[in-house]
């Protein structure tokens, strides 16, 4: 009786085992599917527009033939002052976190804080930066566009420095304490140095994250056809380049949108894949 | 001898001095970099600071001119200068609801596979590829949803839509109208594919933090991998689960540029998931430049305080979340 009772019930198990494997199996062909779609679509429609005019013409006007020098060369300004201004605070904060206070009051909240950071809309950033400094000066600028990069570089590189830090080994710290380093000393020449490889790693992937941002740069830098190294007028960016001539009805200009985002997508990837080896080096090392 | 013990003294306090000295400069030193670092981490609170009272002081305008009543009106009126919030939330939270509907299980199920069944060599292959969508910038997936994934959508999927649940009751106002492609099922579809990523890999590490020992126990009196799952895994991990659901919500309520792209931008409520709609983001990216006229501006930047509390509320529940499990698993 018992054998008979159970033999459906096994099968039943077996089947429920069976489609819900199934369906976990299809899921993860689901997902990554869209990477093939997404990044397969951007090949193919961006890679016809490579050519050497897109990295030495200025930006078209519609009808006209051109290419991306002017919004690569201020997203690359405008990214450069982002690091050097966000890189410092987040590893001063990052040390804080994990060597002076890793036990304070004041280390809880900030993480707590950080992390929410982290995950903030990026356009509520813009608006913040274009109340702090674009209302204020009157108007658009590069430096407003850089400013607000940075404030979303600094929770990425304070969550990367206090990780690093918290895995350099406390015996190091001891050993540099017990030949009389003072602390801020033992800091700057041995857990930095300790850390090197994972701190490189967290600038890397916040050099990608803003790589690609729009939102903020949308009222902070504007964008300008023209020319222009001058940090206090409007800059163009690549993304805000795309979002513009993506939406417009011209197809040469739609052509180049592609243009640009396989190069932003190219360099974004290519940065998040070396983070990641120099991050998987130091885990096996 | 004399001179020599006199010598040796002198030398001896000289060398007293420096000591002192080299250690007064090294304890300077070290209370400076320490204070640095303290007021680094106090730049990171200030910073959060910054942001709520520039939102609130921009958007004192608009918050004097229309009160609470804001949050509810739905005219959006730039001529006659009237404004309400209720439009872009209603767009806001519906986009997200149809993305963490989708997300949600798919990401589950994806970090299932990734810890129970996935071959050792293959995990992190497919951990990292499942990873790179989320470094794919937001605009991308604008610029593909609106020229490859919406007319998509328009010529297959929401025709298909439209006649299988056209004679249905409820389902027939939710999949009304006719198929522009762009709209808010196509703005929810895409922020799916976007926070997958969030959800899966949270998801995946909190699978992995279960201890070995319940599951093998559980193997032990004849579980199936299913019932392992869904008995054992994911009542040890909800917390963390929901913290890592909500995580992705927050990224899909805050998100930009992908939604800009294939919302629509229209300032109305429909019952239809199929119409255009707009939401808090794509309002703001659309139209701050050209807004002309101080309430414009303010009622803009008010929009921006709200999603900015509404995305920090779920945010610090879903750290709250994983704060516990991790307070449970003893990391």
């Amino acid at each position: 009786m018992n054998s008979q009772t159970s033999t459906p019930l096994y099968a039943s198990r077996r089947r429920r085992n069976i489609i819900t494997m199934g369906l976990a199996f299809a899921a993860t062909a689901f997902g990554l599917s869209w990477l093939v779609l997404i990044l397969g679509e951007l090949l193919w429609q961006g890679f016809s527009g490579l050519s050497l005019a897109v990295f030495t013409e200025m930006t078209p006007p519609p009808g006209a033939a051109g290419g991306l020098l002017n919004p690569i060369i201020g997203s690359l300004i405008m990214t450069t002052i982002a690091v050097v201004l966000g890189t410092p605070l987040g590893v001063l904060a990052g040390t804080y976190m994990a060597e002076y206070g890793r036990y304070d009051k004041l280390t809880m909240i900030v993480r707590f804080i950080n992390d929410i950071l982290l995950s903030a809309p990026s356009i509520v950033v813009g608006l913040f930066v274009y109340e702090i400094m674009v209302a204020r000066m009157g108007h658009f600028s590069g430096w407003a566009g850089a400013v607000s990069l940075a404030v979303i570089v600094v929770p990425v590189v304070v969550r990367t420095t206090e990780d690093m830090l918290t895995l350099v080994p406390d015996t190091l710290r001891e050993a540099a304490a017990s030949i009389g380093l003072p602390r801020a000393l033992m800091i700057t020449k041995v857990a930095y140095r300790a850390a090197r490889a994972g701190m490189i790693t967290g600038v890397l992937l916040a050099v990608a994250r803003i790589s690609g941002e729009t939102a903020p740069l949308l009222f902070t830098a504007l964008n300008n056809q023209f020319w222009s190294l001058d940090l206090n007028a409007p800059v163009s960016s690549l993304p805000v380049v795309i979002f513009q001539f993506a939406l417009s009805p011209y197809k040469d200009w739609q052509n180049l949108a592609w243009t640009g985002a396989l190069i932003i997508t190219l360099a974004v990837l290519t940065l998040s894949i070396i983070a990641r080896a120099l991050a998987s080096q130091r885990k096996s090392s | 001898m004399v001179d020599v013990a006199l010598q040796g003294g002198t030398l001896q306090a000289d060398a007293q001095v420096d000591r002192a000295k080299v250690l007064q400069r090294l304890r300077l030193g070290d209370t400076a970099f320490r204070h640095l670092t303290r007021a680094a981490a106090l730049a990171v609170l200030v910073i959060l600071g910054g942001i709520i009272v520039s939102l609130i002081h921009g958007s004192w305008p608009a918050l004097r001119t229309f009160g609470f009543g804001f949050l509810f009106e739905e005219s959006w009126n730039p001529v006659t200068e009237k404004f309400g919030a209720i439009a872009p939330i209603y767009g806001t939270i519906v986009t997200s609801i149809v993305a963490m509907l989708i997300a949600m299980p798919v990401g589950l199920f994806i970090a299932l596979f990734l810890t129970e069944l996935c071959p050792m060599w293959l995990r992190r292959p497919i951990g990292i590829a499942i990873e790179l969508l989320a470094g794919i910038p937001s605009i991308i997936y604008g610029i593909w949803g609106l020229f490859v994934f919406a007319p998509f959508l328009q010529q297959y999927v929401q025709p298909f839509l439209i006649t299988v649940f056209g004679p249905i009751p409820f389902l027939s106002t939710l999949f009304a109208g006719p198929p522009y492609g762009i709209g808010i099922l196509t703005a929810g579809l895409i922020l799916a594919i976007m926070v997958l990523p969030f959800i899966t890999s949270i998801s995946r590490d909190v699978f992995e933090a279960v201890p070995p020992v319940l599951k093998e126990a559980a193997y032990g009196l004849g579980c199936t991998t299913w019932e392992v799952a869904r008995y054992v895994v994911l009542p040890f991990t909800r917390v963390g689960v929901i913290g890592g659901v909500m995580l992705g919500l927050g990224r899909a309520l805050g998100e930009t540029m992908a939604v800009t792209f294939v919302i629509g931008n229209a300032h109305r409520i429909s019952g239809s998931i199929l119409a255009p709609g707009t939401t808090i983001s794509a309002t703001i990216a659309n139209e701050f430049t050209e807004a002309v006229g101080d309430l414009y501006t303010s009622s803009l930047i008010a929009l921006g305080l709200i999603l900015f509390l509404i995305t920090f509320v779920v945010l610090a529940i879903a750290r709250l979340m994983l704060m516990r499990l991790n307070a449970r698993i003893g990391v």
